[in-house]
Formats: C-alpha cells, sequence, structure tokens
C-alpha cells in the first residue's frame, strides 16, 4: 500500500502505455470489456470455445487422413455432380457455399436495420437468412442422401479410406446442427422482432429478460461464426 | 501493489452496469429445487459432488480392501477392480473436484466476493446444475446395467477401451462417454456464467486487481475448463462413433479371438492427445481454485496480506496458460519423436517456475503473520505441504528417462494423489470450514474439526507416502494383484495391508466431518456477519445467510483490495473492502 500515499498527496496516476496500458484497461472498473453486454460477452466466450471444438474435429480428421494406409478418394470426384450432361465437379458444395455466405450477408444487414429499429426490415431480412440457412441444410441432406445411395457409410465407403466417410459425417453433421440450430433460434429471433418484442422489451419466456435488439446482434455473431466455420470445412476437406 | 483509491479523483465512477433485472421466484419449488440463485445452485452442485465423493471414496476402500488383502473378497475380481478403479478416477476428477470447486464454490463465492447480485445468466446457470444432475444419474446407471460400468481406467484410452476384453464393454463405456458429452454441455453454461460475470458484471470500485484470489482462480480455472473440455467432447463422440457405428477414428487394424476385426487405420495415439489436452488443464483446473481459496485462507488467518498480490495474479495466469502445452507428458511411454519429449519435458519444467512463485509467497505471507491456527489455516497449511510434496515428485515424472521407468507404477498413484488428490480435498475442507459461517450462519464444531484435519491430515500421508516407495520398488498401477513378480520383496504385502487399513480409518474419519456439517447447522454456534474479521466482500453482506440477490437495496461500492490486514494506523486489525478511503479512523457506522 505504499502507493496510497503518494496518490492521495494529489498527484494523478499517470496513463500506462503499451501492454501495462492493456493489463490496465482489461482490469479496470467494473467491466474488461467496456460497452459489452453480458449476452455478447458470452456469446464470444463461446464461440471461442466452439472454435476448439471444430478445431479438434478437424485435426483429428487431418491426423486419420495421414494414419490410414488406404489412400483418401477424391473429394472433387465424391462430390461432383452430371447436371445437364456437364460433369461439373464440387458444385453443390461451391453453391452450398455461396448461399452460406449470402446468408452472412443478409444477417449484417438485420443487424444494421436492428439498430436502427426498423422492425419490418429486420424481421424479413433475418426470414431471409434463415430461409438460406435452411437451403443450405437442406442441400447438405441431398448430399448426403446422394452418397449413402452411392454406398458411403460411416464405417466404410466405395472409394477407399473408411475414415472419408466416418469424418464427413461428422463434420458435416456436427456442423449442419450448428446450421440447425441457428435457424431455429433465427426464426424464433424473427418472430420477436416482427411482434415487436424487442420495441416494448417483452420479457422472455425463459429468462425473464427484457428483450431487446441486441440479441439480433448475437444472434448475428453466431450465425458469422458458423458461416466461418464452414470456410474452414471447405478448405480443408473439400479442397484437400 | 499499487492500488489506486477511485474516489481520491472526481469521486466515485458512476455505475457501468445497471442493477440486474432478478428472477423473483414465487414457489417453493422455484426457490429451492429449480433455483435460479446462484447460492441455491452452489449448494445442489455441493451436494451432489459430495455424494459422488462419498461413492468414489467408498470404490477406493474396495480396491484397497483387494490389494491389501488379495483373495479374501471373492468379489472383487480382476474384473470389478478395474471398474472400480475406472470409476473411482473419473468421478473424484470431473464428477467430484471440478463440479464441486466450479459448480460449488464458483457459484457461491463469485457474485459475492464481487459485489454482483447474480449470476449473469441465472437461467442458463439453473440448467448447468440439471445437466450435471442428468450425467451423474447417468454415469451412476452403468452400475447397473449388464456387464457393469466400463473398466477401461479413466483414461479410457481406446482400442482396449471397445474391445470386448475389456469390462463395461457393452454399455458402460457408452454411458461413461454420454454421460461426460453431457456433462461439458452443462459445465459450458456454468462455465461462460463463472467468466462473463467476472469480467463484466462487479461492483463498483471492484478493479479486477482488487479481487479476491479465489475469484481469479475459478476465473481461470473455469476459461481454461471452456477450452479444454472441448478435446474431451471431441474424443468422446468420436469413441462413441468408434464403439456404435463401427468407425475407425482411434482404432487400428486389429485380430481379436483370433479374428480381424473391421476396424482399420485409425489412430489410438490420436485419442491420447485429445484426451491430454484435455487432461493436463484438468489438474490445473481443480489446483488453480485451491491456489486462490488457501492464499485467502492464509491471508485472513495470519492477519496480513497476501505477499505479492500482483505476482500471485500472474503466477495463476501463467499456469493457467502454460499448462495448455504440456499435455504429452503423459505420453512419454507412448513414444514420441525425442524433440517433442524435449519440448514437453521443458515446457513442464518451465510450470514450476510460477507454482514455485506462489509457494514462496504463501510462506512470506504467514513470515511474522500474527497466525491463529484456526480450522481453515491448518487445512490450508497442510494444503501448501501436501502440494509441495506432490509437486515434486512430478518434477522426477515430467523428466522423460525418470519418467519411463517409474510410469504405470505406484509412484505414479502416489504422485498424482498428492497433488490433485490429497491437496485440493484439502483445500476444499478447509474452505468449508471458512465459509461455512457465510453460508448457514453457525460455526462448524471446533473440536470435531481438530479431530477431522488431524486424522486426514497425517492419513492421508500415512496411506500415500509409502506408495512413493512402493512405486520405486517396482509395484505396478492398475494391478488388481501382484501375483508372481519375483522382484518385489515379500514385505511390500506388508506395506500393503498397512496402507489399506489407514485408508479404512481415514474414510471412517470423513463421517465426523459430514455429521459436523448436519449437526452444526441445526446446533452450531451462531456466527455473526464476520466470524474471521474479513475483509473481503462476501463478509459484508448485509444479512447472513446472504438472501436473494445477496445486497438488500443498495450494492455495495469498493475502495480497496481485500487484503487490508494489519494495516498500521487502522482502527482494527482488518478494512472491509467496501470502507471508504479516509482519513477518520474507522468507526461503527462504517462497517
Ligand atoms: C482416501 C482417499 C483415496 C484413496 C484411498 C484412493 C485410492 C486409490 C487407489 C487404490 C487407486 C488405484 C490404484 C491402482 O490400482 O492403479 C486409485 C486410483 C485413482 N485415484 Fe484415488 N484414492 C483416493 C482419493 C482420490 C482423490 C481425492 C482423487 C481425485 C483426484 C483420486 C483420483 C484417482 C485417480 C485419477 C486414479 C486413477 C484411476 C485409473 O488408474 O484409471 N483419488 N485411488
Ligand atoms: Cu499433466
Amino acid at each position: 500500500m505504499l502507493n496510497r500515499t503518494r496518490v492521495q498527496s494529489g498527484e494523478p496516476p499517470k496513463a500506462l502505455v503499451g501492454w501495462q496500458g492493456v493489463a490496465a484497461d482489461l482490469s479496470s472498473d467494473q467491466r474488461a470489456f467496456k460497452n459489452v453486454s453480458w449476452g455478447k460477452a458470452m456469446m464470444w466466450i463461446f464461440l471461442l470455445s466452439d472454435t476448439f471444438i471444430f478445431s479438434c474435429f478437424l485435426i483429428a480428421y487431418m491426423t486419420v487422413r495421414m494414419s490410414t494406409t488406404v489412400p483418401w478418394p477424391n473429394p472433387s470426384e465424391v462430390f461432383a455432380l452430371t447436371i445437364g450432361g456437364v460433369h461439373l465437379p464440387l458444385i453443390l458444395i461451391a453453391i452450398m457455399t455461396f448461399v452460406l455466405i449470402s446468408s452472412s450477408g443478409t444477417m449484417a444487414m438485420a443487424v444494421n436495420f436492428g439498430y436502427r429499429r426498423e422492425r419490418v426490415k429486420t424481421a424479413a431480412l433475418l426470414m431471409l437468412t434463415a430461409i438460406l440457412g435452411a437451403a443450405f441444410v437442406g442441400m447438405q441432406a441431398f448430399e448426403w442422401t446422394k452418397l449413402i445411395h452411392e454406398g458411403v457409410r460411416p464405417w466404410s465407403n466405395p472409394w477407399g479410406a473408411h475414415q472419408f466417410g466416418s469424418a464427413f459425417f461428422m463434420i458435416t453433421g456436427f456442423h449442419g446442427t450448428h446450421v440447425t440450430f441457428g435457424v431455429i433460434f433465427l426464426l424464433i429471433t424473427a418472430r420477436k422482432v416482427w411482434r415487436g418484442e424487442f420495441d416494448r422489451e417483452a420479457r422472455g419466456f425463459f429468462t425473464t429478460r427484457k428483450g431487446n435488439y441486441e440479441s439480433v446482434e448475437i444472434m448475428g455473431l453466431y450465425w458469422h461464426f458458423v458461416d466461418l466455420v464452414w470456410v474452414f470445412i471447405f478448405a480443408f476437406f473439400y479442397l484437400w | 501493489m499499487v492500488d489506486v483509491p477511485l474516489d481520491t479523483f472526481g469521486g466515485l465512477p458512476p455505475p457501468e452496469v445497471p442493477d440486474v433485472d432478478l428472477y423473483h421466484p414465487k414457489s417453493w419449488v422455484t426457490k429451492y429445487v429449480f433455483s435460479q440463485d446462484a447460492k441455491v445452485i452452489a449448494i445442489q452442485y455441493s451436494a451432489t459432488a459430495m455424494s459422488i465423493g462419498l461413492l468414489a471414496l467408498v470404490l477406493s476402500w474396495l480396491m484397497r480392501l483387494q490389494l491389501g488383502f488379495p483373495s479374501i473378497f471373492s468379489f472383487i475380481d480382476a474384473t470389478a477392480y478395474y471398474q472400480f478403479v475406472t470409476m473411482h478416477g473419473m468421478m473424484m476428477v470431473v464428477y467430484v473436484l471440478t463440479a464441486l470447486f466450479l459448480g460449488g464454490f464458483g457459484n457461491y463465492l463469485i457474485p459475492l466476493m464481487v459485489g454482483a447480485r447474480d449470476m449473469v445468466f441465472p437461467y442458463a446457470n439453473m440448467l448447468s446444475y440439471w445437466l450435471y444432475l442428468l450425467a451423474v444419474v447417468i454415469l451412476l446407471a452403468s452400475f447397473f446395467v449388464p456387464g457393469g460400468p466400463t473398466g477401461a481406467g479413466w483414461t479410457l484410452y481406446p482400442p482396449q477401451a471397445i474391445l470386448s476384453g475389456t469390462p463395461g464393454r457393452d454399455w458402460g463405456i457408452m454411458l461413461m462417454l454420454i454421460s461426460l458429452i453431457i456433462f461439458i454441455i452443462g459445465f459450458t453454461m456454468g462455465g461462460l456464467n463463472y467468466v462473463v460475470t467476472v469480467l463484466q458484471a462487479r461492483a463498483r470500485g471492484m478493479t479486477l486487481m482488487r479481487m479476491p484470489l479465489t475469484v481469479w482462480g475459478i476465473f481461470t480455472a473455469s476459461f481454461m475448463a471452456l477450452l479444454a473440455f472441448p478435446a474431451l467432447l471431441v474424443g468422446a463422440v468420436m469413441m462413441l462413433f468408434d464403439r456404435l457405428l463401427g468407425t475407425s477414428f482411434f482404432m487400428p487394424s486389429l485380430v481379436e479371438m483370433g479374428e480381424h476385426l473391421s476396424y482399420g487405420g485409425g489412430s489410438p495415439i490420436l485419442f491420447q492427445h485429445l484426451f491430454w489436452f484435455f487432461g493436463h488443464p484438468e489438474v490445473y483446473i481443480v489446483a488453480l481454485p485451491a491456489f486462490g481459496i488457501v492464499s485467502d485462507l492464509i491471508s485472513v488467518h495470519a492477519r496480513k496480506n497476501i505477499f505479492g498480490y500482483r505476482m500471485m495474479v500472474w503466477a495463476i495466469l501463467a499456469i493457467g496458460a502454460l499448462s495448455f502445452v504440456v499435455w504429452a507428458h503423459h505420453m512419454y511411454v507412448s513414444g514420441m519423436n525425442p524433440y517433442f519429449g524435449f519440448f514437453f519435458a521443458t515446457s513442464t519444467l518451465i510450470i514450476a517456475v510460477p507454482t514455485a512463485i506462489k509457494i514462496y509467497n504463501w510462506v512470506l505471507t504467514l513470515w511474522r503473520g500474527n497466525i491463529r491456527l484456526t480450522l481453515p489455516m491448518l487445512f490450508a497449511l497442510a494444503f501448501i505441504v501436501t502440494f509441495i510434496n506432490g509437486g515434486l515428485t512430478g518434477l522426477f515424472l515430467g523428466n522423460v528417462v525418470v519418467d519411463v521407468p517409474l510410469s504405470d507404477t505406484m509412484f505414479v498413484v502416489a504422485h498424482f494423489h498428492m497433488v490433485m488428490g490429497v491437496a485440493p480435498v484439502l483445500a476444499i475442507f478447509g474452505a468449508i470450514y471458512h465459509w461455512y459461517p457465510k453460508v448457514t450462519g453457525r460455526m462448524l464444531d471446533e473440536t470435531l474439526g481438530r479431530i477431522h484435519f488431524w486424522i486426514t491430515f497425517l492419513g492421508a500421508y500415512l496411506i500415500f507416502f509409502p506408495m512413493h516407495y512402493l512405486g520405486l520398488m517396482g509395484v505396478p498401477r492398475r494391478y488388481h494383484e501382484m501375483g508372481e513378480m519375483a522382484f518385489v520383496p515379500q514385505s511390500a504385502q506388508t506395506l500393503n495391508a498397512f496402507i489399506t487399513v489407514m485408508a479404512l480409518i481415514v474414510g471412517t474419519a470423513q463421517m465426523v466431518f459430514f455429521f459436523n456439517v448436519v449437526w452444526s447447522y441445526f446446533k452450531g454456534k451462531p456466527a455473526g456477519h464476520n466470524p474471521w474479521e474479513a475483509a473481503s466482500l462476501e463478509w459484508q453482506t448485509p444479512e447472513t445467510p446472504p438472501p436473494h440477490g445477496n445486497w438488500g437495496r443498495e450494492l455495495p461500492v469498493v475502495y480497496r483490495w481485500a487484503y487490508d490486514y494489519s494495516v498500521p494506523g487502522a482502527a482494527s486489525d482488518f478494512v472491509p473492502q467496501n470502507q471508504p478511503v479516509a482519513s477518520r479512523p474507522a468507526s461503527d457506522e462504517d462497517r
């Protein structure tokens, strides 16, 4: 407590620079991250945790891809479609990726309109995002069905290493589950926005907390994260 | 300690965090059963964890009976022994210690110590407990399914964990994995709460560098758990698929009973990496809260500020960060590139530096303190001694050349029981003796407490100290009986019998504790608001036990760190955190 005497003598504390400044800001009064609400902080930390989950999945996939002695099937052939007589490698995945990335765009617009409290536009954009998300899941279901018809199973497949099917179903399944949950929550949020629950701060059914437009942004954080993860899955699973 | 009083310049800061919108329960059920109050959730977590702890204790007795008096208990055959080892280990580490420190102490202490009314998301907090309970029920269910619980060892290494030679291969392993998955989901809900509450919901004046070290310990541990459990989750999901769907993530090509299995091409080592990426941080997930708690107990009961507070905080953070880059020291015998062995040995030994700093600081805090040998203090001192003991053997095992011969011997069992079994349990007992008066308004009985302390402390050494010696002689770990091992002298058996008797005595002595907890709740000496004359915020609540919302009308305002003990010139030998800085001596109205 030696410094107290110094401070009480009237000399103002010096602003700290560099790392010390960062540490001082983070450890400052009441909140480490100023202007970050509880919900947003929670979502960021949850996403960090989720990042570890997806990283583990992807690293595990890469490990088994190296450990197996059987050749790995060629993804651009496996995921090729013949449309109108033209053989197009990875076409479905390309469309799915496009749809999902576009949904990030509509989500960002929804967040923007949410902060302007434009109820109708926000709800419509959320709906659009949900529809794009659902389309993604639908295409994924199509892809799963196609592969299953071709004989791909989690434990084996006609073209090579068993781990191909295992990793494929596990990783896309886990990601697809994330998208599905996202779609459900998008619909719920869209409904709330539409009914004006955020305008009149209606209380949540379970949490009894007052609603507000920030939920749209938190929803958006999750949605962008799910899209980002897809980019990695796309790169590491389909392109490699 | 650079502690700038906030009100010196420009008065009190305005509240940045609006007062929470508390949920007010209306019925008995929403108040005490499906409660959203962190304090009730804390007690639910603690009670459940302690019940599981008792069960795990009984399992350890059964193992010890078999080891001490082989072939007397016919019902403990090799299968049962493996199942007991596995369930004992997994229960103690995950379902007892993690749940008790984070779910129990975290829930009770974080809001009170940082001056919040509750956790930030009470509803998710409630779900966290019920998922934990579900995980526990599923785990216990595995005792009743055909084939019994899994006997794969708490590390659950594949391929053996899911091959037919291992007990519980049919149901036990699946229930174990499912239970772990649910535990992790439940923990995530709680863990997000603990972390966000500390980061974003502190009282006015409560800067991070004024928080008690208990909060720092629990906070860092929760954050680590959020990053470490994902690896276990992924490992559990993939093993479940290997078992249920016949995928080969972890399964190499295998011949079982002369039959070539359909598995092939997987990587068993991958599971070990995933498991220990979780498993090693897990050690610190139970150690860091204990570190924090012990720092506070020592400071309060030695009437001195903690020595080197800042260093203590940085040491906690450094240990937390480093513990993510040491995991493969559990895998030396699995074989690895020598450069990796070198890297992991080095990083393991580096962790000893911040840990040693903490120990020196505890000792320096005690140095010339006005030590009150209360029960919490006794347990805190016992923790330090035990942790040093376990930590030193950890340095042995961290070195590849020393670890390889000692690995899978009783030496390892002695090491990890000292460091993550006995030491955290001592910290938990100390914490319970310390905070019980806040939770119930009554003191725990002193005499019973002292009996409990001495039997537990000395007894733990009588149980685990000889195991070092057994291990050095080569007695293997996870063996149901020693059989024909010519290199182990006959006297080892005598020692084993001795250990068993001690284990029975120490285990039974815990009944004294549980009796004390129940008896004192009704008949204990009334404690008043602040029996230990502690400065930290949880002792300054307007009511004891603190009611829903903790602080009554006004949220507290914090003016100083949590360690103003024996301040020269102050009126009493402690200054509560919420007492304004003033030149006048503390008077009663400040309290
Ligand atoms: C009176 C207290 C305890 C006794 C007598 C005891 C005894 C034992 C025994 C006999 C074993 C099996 C040794 C072997 O054959 O390999 C064991 C394993 C183990 N114990 Fe304890 N234990 C106690 C408390 C604890 C606590 C508090 C923890 C918490 C960390 C713990 C964690 C473990 C673990 C992780 C294993 C390894 C399980 C495995 O090998 O899979 N034990 N214990
Ligand atoms: Cu370790």
